[in-house]
């Protein structure tokens, strides 16, 4: 196998492994803030923000170990990428570190540590701080992602793209709309394990009392969030993508040629070559209104880009729809857990709650779902209509020591995840611990 | 002062504030693996446990920082560096992980988390080293800029000793600052093990400073002259010498300023010989990247001037509240680890 495929693949698998955890820890970090915040009152919210902290402490850990993996891999893997954009990438990330990850660490510390050393309200504080420092964090490495996407302030000299406007690059075109959809789609990920488990210590008949206290505040917190991922965050996302990437929205929608009215597809099974879609059902002329604002609005297909330009189509495809169908299915779920609440029926309801448990992983699936078709769609370039991904690999390493790592990697992640998983179904199964003034 | 030689120093500190601060921890971490008894393993893994992530941040914040200064070093280094830095990496996963997977394992597997926590401190102590005799004696750098060594290549016998320096010195770092969260018999041995690694550490000082004679003399050649040189090395002496006179008298404050200076001149004695390259070509040391011909361009470099002086002190700031927070000898409650 060549080089080039071997570092794609590691890329993805670490990434895609290092971002099952931020978006956990950037939702469980509001939603503890708000429940320390309760707490200060409501010995109840008081017991349910100590408990999931202990679940952040572990989700942490395996966030910061695989994200130390990312920090370097610009380096390790992607030299010749590294030198074409350090002048403007290496900003966001050093910024990175600098106003978000000494934030959330050390505060993070202090949150778990520092109970009784410091006063009520400095505790709180000390929670803020650890949801805004990974919001932060987030925030600096999506300004890196989205100028990759979408280059802006810059111009390119000496086989570099040199940085000409600090500000333009920063909130490039796609900067700020990536940002919130993916801020947005941790709050899911966050709320959903948040309700999962509390659903899950109703059904064990564990604390129940906090675990109602528990599962409501999750359930109106992921109503809100998820009906906000959909509009205006996933559709304005759309929009700044229709105008910015043409032939990535074209690969993502299905629109293999140029056609006025264009229709959105709601279902179909999409083959590669010749591009087409089997089996489908559409809206006529919706994509044009959602991308353009007028029903008859003429959109370019992928017949209208070079052959050697345009983004695996099955794959940003798939990859979107499914991302999009998820997106509806979490406003039923917590919309339908809502109004039962209102009825008062939901803790009763065994099947709901189960549900509730089995949804966890979906926000994380979303995710990954909507991080594919966004780095898959921008293929076969690295920084869109700038640097092809093939010529971005390091030069002085070959195809052995990649695979070597890969596998190295592979194996280190398959046992922390294994770990993880069996500890925080023990933390769960130990359930809440009331906390009394003397017992902390 | 240019911004190239601005940033050299920035990197320089970050680099500095990294060895100092998690150098306690990977001492911490490597005395833990000599240590058998579990009241005394939770004390090491909670005299550094509120701070360690913290501290490691410097390595990623001066990751990045190199980054963005001198793009082609980051680059060139680490892709160079290939397979070295993948076990760093898998390292400090281990190392990252093993606190909270300890805390909440069963007792008989703790002590693969001890393990990883030990190994995972004693590998980076190590490589840190390796690291940077390499650098000290040329990488093999072509007029390009392209890297063209080895993996065993790296493991050279100078390299070795220098990483055995950088060893022990964390060692003897995070005994003193053990000697600082501790008590009574505890401390006492803690004091037993700063001394026997300060003559480990006095020892093979010396046989490194000696081999670097043989290997990069054209290091020496412009730093004799300057007196800042001088002033250094006296520091480093005075300091190296004041090690055992603070831990016999107990001022174990003191010592662990001694320990931290030793470190920082270290570091700065080796940026002034390296001064202006960043990474000495072994081919021809015209080829060598330098802060000049490896940075970024001056409107990059003035950008992160700013976000460094709107950063920097917020970050000590609440770094050095968080140390008060935390000072004295640790006690174990629910919430440790
Ligand atoms: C949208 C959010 C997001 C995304 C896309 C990424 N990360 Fe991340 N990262 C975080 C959000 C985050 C976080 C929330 O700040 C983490 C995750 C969990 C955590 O503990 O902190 C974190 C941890 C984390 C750490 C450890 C920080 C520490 O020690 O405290 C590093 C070095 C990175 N990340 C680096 C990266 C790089 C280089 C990425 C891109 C390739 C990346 N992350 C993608
Ligand atoms: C955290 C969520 C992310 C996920 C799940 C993700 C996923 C992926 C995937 C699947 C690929 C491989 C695409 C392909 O080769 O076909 C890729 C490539 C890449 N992504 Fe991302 N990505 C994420 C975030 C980022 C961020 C934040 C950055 C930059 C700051 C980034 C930079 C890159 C680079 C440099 C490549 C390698 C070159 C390439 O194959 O295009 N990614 N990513
Ligand atoms: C109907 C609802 C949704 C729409 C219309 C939508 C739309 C989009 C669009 C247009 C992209 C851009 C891809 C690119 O840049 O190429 C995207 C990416 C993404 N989506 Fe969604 N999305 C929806 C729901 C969700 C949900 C529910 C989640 C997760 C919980 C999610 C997570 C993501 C992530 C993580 C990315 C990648 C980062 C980014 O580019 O923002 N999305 N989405």
């Amino acid at each position: 196998m060549d080089a080039v495929l071997l570092a794609r693949i590691q890329f993805a698998m670490t990434i895609g492994f290092h971002f099952l955890f931020p978006p956990l820890s950037i939702g469980l970090g509001w939603m503890i803030f708000i429940s320390e915040l309760f707490g200060k009152k409501n010995q109840n919210y008081k017991a349910i923000g100590y408990f999931f902290g202990k679940i952040l402490g572990l989700i942490f850990a395996v966030g910061v170990a695989t994200g130390i993996v990312m920090e370097f891999q610009f380096g390790t893997n992607w030299s010749e990428y590294s030198k074409f954009v350090g002048d403007i990438f290496g900003a966001p990330l050093a910024a990175e570190g600098i106003f978000a990850f000494f934030l959330e660490s050390t505060f993070l510390g202090l949150y778990i540590f520092g109970r009784k050393k410091v006063s009520k309200n400095v505790h709180v504080f000390a929670s803020l701080m650890v949801a805004i420092g990974a919001t932060i964090s987030a925030f600096w490495i999506i300004v890196a992602n989205s100028w990759q996407q979408t280059p802006a302030g810059f111009i390119v000299q000496n086989n570099r793209a040199e940085l000409t406007d600090f500000w333009a690059a920063v909130f490039n075109p796609s900067t700020l709309v990536r940002f919130f959809h993916t801020l947005d789609a941790a709050l899911i990920s966050g709320a959903f394990l948040w309700a999962g488990i509390s659903a899950y210590m109703i059904l064990k008949n564990k604390q129940t009392e906090i675990a109602k206290v528990s599962l409501r505040f999750a359930i109106i917190f992921g109503l809100i969030v998820s009906l906000l991922e959909v509009y205006p965050f996933g559709h304005e996302h759309g929009r700044v993508m229709a105008r910015t990437q043409p032939e990535k929205f074209a690969a993502i929608m299905g629109l293999y040629n140029s056609q006025n009215a264009a229709p959105m597809v709601l279902f179909a099974f999409p083959t590669n070559m010749p591009p087409d879609l089997k089996a489908k059902i559409e809206i006529p002329g919706l994509l044009s209104w959602l991308a353009l604002g007028d029903v008859n609005a003429r959109l370019k297909g992928i017949n209208e880009f070079p052959a050697d330009e345009i983004p695996p189509l099955f794959l940003t495809f798939v990859s979107y729809h499914n991302m999009v169908v998820l997106g509806m299915y979490f406003i039923l779920i917590m919309a339908l857990s809502a109004y039962k609440i209102r009825k008062k029926t939901l803790w009763e309801n065994k099947k709901l709650l189960k549900v509730l448990f089995w949804s966890i992983p979906l926000p994380l699936i979303a995710s990954q779902l909507g991080w594919m078709a966004a780095e898959v769609g921008r293929q076969p370039w690295i920084v869109y209509h700038l640097l092809k991904t093939k010529d971005a690999v390091s030069v002085s390493v070959g195809a052995g020591e990649i695979l070597f790592s890969i596998i190295l990697f592979a194996l280190i992640y398959v046992l922390l995840f294994r770990v993880l998983f069996v500890l925080l179904k023990k933390k769960v199964n130990n359930g809440f611990e009331l906390l009394t003034e003397e017992a902390i | 002062m240019d911004l190239n030689i601005i940033w050299f120093l920035l990197v320089g500190i970050l680099i500095i504030g990294y060895a100092v601060l998690d150098g306690f921890d990977l001492g911490v971490g490597i005395i833990h693996l000599f240590t058998k008894d579990e009241n005394e393993k939770r004390i090491n893994l909670n005299a550094i446990g509120p701070v360690w992530d913290g501290n490691e941040v410097w390595l990623l914040t001066g990751g990045g920082a190199l980054f963005a200064a001198f793009p082609i070093v980051y680059a060139t280094v680490f892709s160079g560096f290939y397979l070295a830095f993948m076990l760093l990496l898998a390292a400090l996963i281990f190392r990252a992980v093993s606190f909270e997977f300890r805390k909440y394992s069963e007792p008989k597997d703790k002590k693969y988390w001890d393990l990883a926590f030990g190994i995972g401190s004693l590998v980076p102590a190590l490589l840190y080293g390796v690291a940077i005799g390499n650098i000290l004696r040329g990488l093999p750098i072509d007029v390009k800029g392209a890297y063209h060594g080895s993996f065993l290549g790296l493991l050279n016998p100078y390299a070795l000793a220098v990483g055995a320096v950088s060893l022990v010195m964390f060692v003897m770092h995070g005994a003193i600052y053990m000697t600082l969260k501790t008590d009574g018999l505890l401390r006492d041995k803690m004091i037993r093990r700063a001394n026997t690694s300060w003559i480990v550490f006095v020892l093979l000082y010396f046989i490194a400073t000696f081999m670097t004679i043989f290997s990069g003399r054209w290091l020496f050649e412009s730093v004799l002259g300057f007196p800042i040189f001088w002033i250094l090395l006296a520091l480093l002496f005075i300091t190296i010498i004041y090690i055992p006179i603070g831990l016999k008298t107990k001022r174990f404050g003191n010592t662990f300023t001694a320990s931290t200076l030793i470190i920082t001149s270290m570091i700065l004695l080796v940026a002034l010989s390296l001064f202006p390259k960043l990474v000495p070509s072994s081919l021809d040391l015209g080829y060598s990247l330098t802060i000049y011909n490896a940075s970024s361009t001056p409107r990059t470099l003035e950008t992160m001037l700013i976000i460094a002086i709107i950063g920097v002190p917020i970050v000590l700031v609440y770094t050095i509240w968080i140390y008060r927070i935390f000072r004295g000898k640790v006690e174990l409650n629910k919430d440790s680890y």
